[in-house]
């Protein structure tokens, strides 16, 4: 039994459920009691998507148990076939239906449907979101790829020269509920674009089944992200003979590596200069001068395997930061994880448990956090300014504008999101110094409200002691607030306090009333709303 | 029973299971700490539902299965108990713990209740711990607060004494201003449950009146009455005239004369009436569709039909307790479709083609159908927000106002 406040990542049916959402005429039917449907949330609200998850869940109840759930099981994936009419249909259990045993893989496929059918087997009790989305992945494009012609062991990934055309790749990782995949994919694009690289399949957000099927049309794979495509592309690359790519273009190193990696896989001609002057602003900006104050800032990062490797190649290479800490939840990365630390001359943290993460933080006291929302969370208590760089995620970290991680632009981005923090760091500190001043009184507060260091509380602890001024200046013909009325006002929200003593003085006056009490409160109150 | 039109479905269901509780209730009692039996989903759920909305230190958290503890269920039992130790040892100010049930506990067959009594006397009268199923094949979503407060109920004090208990989990704004209107009314001696510290356990016994201000609490209204409490029938503190009606069960319990009530409420309404008035304006006439989901939706269906002019094209309720629901139906219109169940499919099919203006739904159906053009309200919204009681009838009104104000501002053209 493992005691948890709060976990990085969600049961392995999730991470099946992130692939069945990224991908077009997929549905996945999960024999689950009702609760778990809760799923739905995290694509409609945190990724603020108007589609639902293509799930249908089997939604058994205690009084099902004793009767035949195989028959419920049944009855559902013969609605959902009817009704959603998918061209290929992924079938799995939750934690509770793996106890009870019904093995719906398997009646679904007794069914005699012509779509093709994969069974899911997740273990829930082992294994995690990440696994369980990397496991579905794979089972799927191994389940399309069945019949088709098994060995090409003469595939050369310079097929496209003897073919007359350009060479083409496929996108492999990219995934609903994925950090910034959106983005990434656009500025991966773009740049394999410019290098005279055609895309084939990306996979599996927008996939259908029918482009997975087309994926051994590739010369090459790109392993975007490993935590999801790395296992299907070890497959691949085994069964079909396509190479793929180790490096992960985040950064401008490592974007730079990347655009060399593909270039000697499909042995194109190596681009001759560096590109990073025209394109990324990052190493400019990086030796500007006033960058100067970010020199061996202390920087403390965690997040799944990929983005903290990165991370720590940027702030250690790009920026002129000291790593003090690296970690990642990612176990299935721990050892590319600990390898990086190692280089580092740090010690690496793998842990599930954020509190150890914030021990961890607070012990080394860095000047800056690179972390999940749950380290926003930690560096916001710790007073320590910080970035957020991986899942998992928050509706914030989805946001409207195009704001990769990857490749030049995905660089700038980083650039701009690490650097905020800090700079608003500084500002905030500057307001405490000049917080007597009277322009900082009228409730002017930093950025910095919603990124760290100041908390709501502070922010009504300041608008407290600005209303207390405001008291001790009063003129003598604004009605005055009885105690009780006072308290009354004191539990309006803080925000909009303000508001509400101002129209109920307005009130209190139109009426001629000298005194407020709670009642004058509300009358005023639904004065206003009239 | 008046001529609402009582239908059950069955099909996949969308509602939130009895563990979604847990985020209300942990912050009207922060002496008191939820663990969870369950697995990874369960810790998930609860964080996905609490809205990523990290808290200092949770006041809950997920004693997670693994594959060990399947094996066999004595390992299960010591391994609940060290982790509550741990627990226990990193948060001394916890005095009452809850051992919540969850799926895979029952099926697996975990006895909480021996466990609770196993640790309770390890922990000697430090700590309370006491436990109730949160889980998704027992309850849905608001069924997890009557589940907890009826492992409460054992254990508060006896009392003789002719008193006044509000009962459900209300915001403590709201509590204080209907305390306050019934002192006003004269009924001094009163109280609420569940208390704002788990450990000041208001009494119960035959002199006892309780008016309930949630629709969801039917297991612990029985457990009350068999202490001897009387529930007062009433419909619930919705609206001017469900919190009017709920009053007044309470002041004619007490021998209040009337007139008292009249001249005490009579301003209240007025006002509120006033404060109502633009939000009827823009909710008069438009067609409401209620997904089950809190159990709140009756009510809801109630005020919005009653007060606000709405037109209900369905009430959905996960469960119906038709007795308590009684003075809630015996105000709605005639031949009011009320389905208990659901078949989400279908109800979406139903939502469309109805042409819903409004639909109050759960978390996980809301943008789809604002993408459909749609109107929607979360359900869960309601349990979080101080809409209990006369003076709060317009901030209710208001929450359902609010989605179609919106609409029509980004959408000049569309009516
Ligand atoms: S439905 Fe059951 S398994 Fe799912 S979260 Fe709720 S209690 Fe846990
Ligand atoms: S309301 Fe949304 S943005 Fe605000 S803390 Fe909760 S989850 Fe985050």
């Amino acid at each position: 039994m493992e005691l948890t406040l709060w976990t990085y990542e969600g049961p392995p049916h999730i991470g099946a459920m992130r692939i069945a959402s990224s991908m077009k005429g997929v549905h996945y039917v999960l024999h689950a009691p009702q609760g778990d449907t809760y799923a739905d949330l995290l694509f409609t609200m945190i990724e603020r998507r108007g589609k639902r998850p293509p799930v249908t869940y089997t939604t058994f109840q205690a009084r099902d148990l004793g009767g035949d759930t195989a028959e419920l099981v049944k009855g559902h994936i013969r609605e959902a076939v009817e009704r959603f009419q998918p061209d290929a249909l992924l079938v799995g259990e939750s934690c509770t239906a793996e106890l009870i045993q019904d093995q719906p893989g398997s009646l679904a496929k007794g069914m005699g449907y012509e779509i093709p059918i994969v069974n899911l087997e997740l273990p829930a009790y082992s294994k995690k979101e990440n696994w369980g989305g990397a496991e579905t992945f794979y089972q799927l494009v191994r389940g399309l790829l069945k019949n088709h012609s098994q060995n090409q062991p003469d595939h050369k990934p310079t097929a496209w020269k003897s073919e007359g055309r350009r060479p083409r790749v496929n996108l492999l990782g990219p995934s609903l509920l994925g950090f910034r995949c959106r983005d990434d994919i656009l500025e991966i694009q773009k740049i394999l674009s410019q290098h005279g690289i055609d895309i084939n399949v990306i996979a599996p957000l927008e996939a259908s089944p029918a482009d997975l099927i087309r994926l051994t049309k590739a010369d090459a794979n790109v392993c975007l992200y490993p935590e999801i495509a790395e296992s299907t592309c070890i497959w691949l690359e085994r069964t079909f003979g396509h190479p793929y790519t180790k490096t992960i273009p985040i950064g401008v190193g490592a974007t730079q590596d990347f655009i060399e990696e593909v270039h000697k896989i499909l042995e194109l001609d190596f681009p001759t200069a560096k590109e990073e002057i025209d394109q990324s602003r990052l190493t400019w900006y990086s030796n500007s001068v006033d960058s100067n104050y970010l020199t061996g800032k202390r920087v403390f990062i965690f997040g799944d395997g990929t983005h903290a490797i990165s991370a720590a190649r940027i702030a250690d290479k790009e920026l002129g930061f000291k790593v003090v800490g690296i970690g990642t939840y990612s176990r299935e990365m721990a050892r590319q994880v600990r390898s990086v630390a190692k280089e580092l001359e740090l010690e690496a943290l793998i842990t599930n448990d954020y509190l150890e993460v914030e021990e961890a933080i607070k012990e080394c006291a860095p000047e800056l956090v690179l972390g999940t929302q749950m380290e926003r969370h930690s560096a916001k208590r710790l007073g320590i300014p910080c970035a957020v760089i991986s899942t998992p995620m928050h509706v914030q970290d989805v946001p409207a504008r195009y704001s990769p991680q990857m490749g030049w632009e995905g660089a700038n981005v980083i650039f701009d999101d690490w650097v905020h923090p800090l700079m608003m760091g500084l500002e905030e500190h500057l307001i405490g110094m000049f917080r007597h001043d009277f322009e900082f009184t009228d409730g002017h507060q930093s950025h910095l409200g919603h990124v760290g260091g100041s908390t709501k509380e502070t922010e009504a602890a300041q608008s407290q002691t600005i209303q207390d001024s405001i008291d001790s200046n009063r003129a003598d013909h604004l009605p005055c607030w009885t105690s009780e009325g006072e308290i009354e006002l004191s539990k309006i929200p803080f925000f909009v306090r303000g508001k509400v003593r101002k129209n109920t003085e307005k009130y209190a006056r139109q009426i001629g009333c000298q005194e407020i009490d709670g009642e004058i409160l509300l009358d005023a109150k639904a004065h206003f709303k009239a | 029973m008046s001529g609402a039109t009582l239908l059950k479905e069955t099909g996949p269901k969308e509602v939130f299971c009895g563990l979604t509780s847990i985020v209300w209730l942990h912050r009207r009692m922060p002496d008191a700490f939820f663990l969870v039996v369950g697995s990874r989903t369960c810790a998930h759920l609860i964080q996905s539902a609490a809205g990523v909305m990290i808290f200092a230190e949770p006041r809950f958290g997920t004693a997670i299965l693994e594959e060990r503890d399947l094996a066999g269920l004595a390992d299960a039992h010591e391994e609940l108990d060290r982790v509550v130790k741990n627990l226990l040892t990193r948060r001394p100010e916890i005095r009452t713990l809850f051992l919540v049930g969850s799926c895979p506990s029952e099926v697996i067959k975990i006895d909480l209740a021996r466990a609770a009594e196993r640790l309770n006397s390890q922990f000697n009268g430090k700590v309370t711990i006491l436990n109730y199923s949160g889980s998704g094949i027992e309850t849905t979503f608001t069924q997890g607060e009557d589940g907890a407060l009826k492992a409460l109920v054992p254990l508060m004090p006896e009392s003789q004494h002719k008193q006044l208990l509000l009962v459900g989990t209300l915001a403590n704004a709201v509590e204080d201003r209907l305390i306050t209107i019934f002192k006003r009314l004269g009924i001094n001696k009163i109280d609420s449950f569940p208390p704002r510290q788990s450990t000041q356990l208001p009494s119960v016994g035959p002199g006892t009146k309780i008016l309930l201000t949630q629709p969801y609490l039917t297991d612990t209204a029985r457990v009350l009455k068999d202490r001897g409490a009387e529930i007062l029938e009433a419909p619930f503190p919705l609206g001017v005239e469900g919190s009017r009606l709920w009053i007044e069960a309470a002041a004619k319990s007490f021998g209040v004369n009337q007139s008292l009530v009249d001249e005490t409420l009579e301003p209240l309404i007025i006002r509120a009436r006033k404060a109502l008035k633009p939000y009827i304006e823009k909710l008069n006439g438009k067609k409401l569709f209620l997904l089950p989901e809190s159990q709140l939706e009756i009510p809801l269906a109630r005020f919005l039909q009653m007060e606000c002019g709405m037109e209900l094209l369905e009430i959905g309720t996960p469960y119906l307790n038709r007795e308590m629901m009684k003075p809630e139906i015996d105000l709605l219109p005639e031949n009011v479709r009320i389905v208990e169940g659901q078949h989400v499919e279908k109800q979406l099919d139903r939502v469309r083609e109805k042409k819903a203006d409004l639909v109050v739904c759960g978390m996980g159906l809301a943008n789809p159908l604002e993408a459909e053009g749609f109107s929607t309200k979360w359900s869960i919204e309601m349990v979080f927000s101080p809409i209990h009681g006369i003076d709060q009838a317009a901030d209710l009104a208001e929450l359902f106002a609010r989605p179609l104000i919106r609409h029509d501002l980004l959408n000049p053209t569309s009516h």
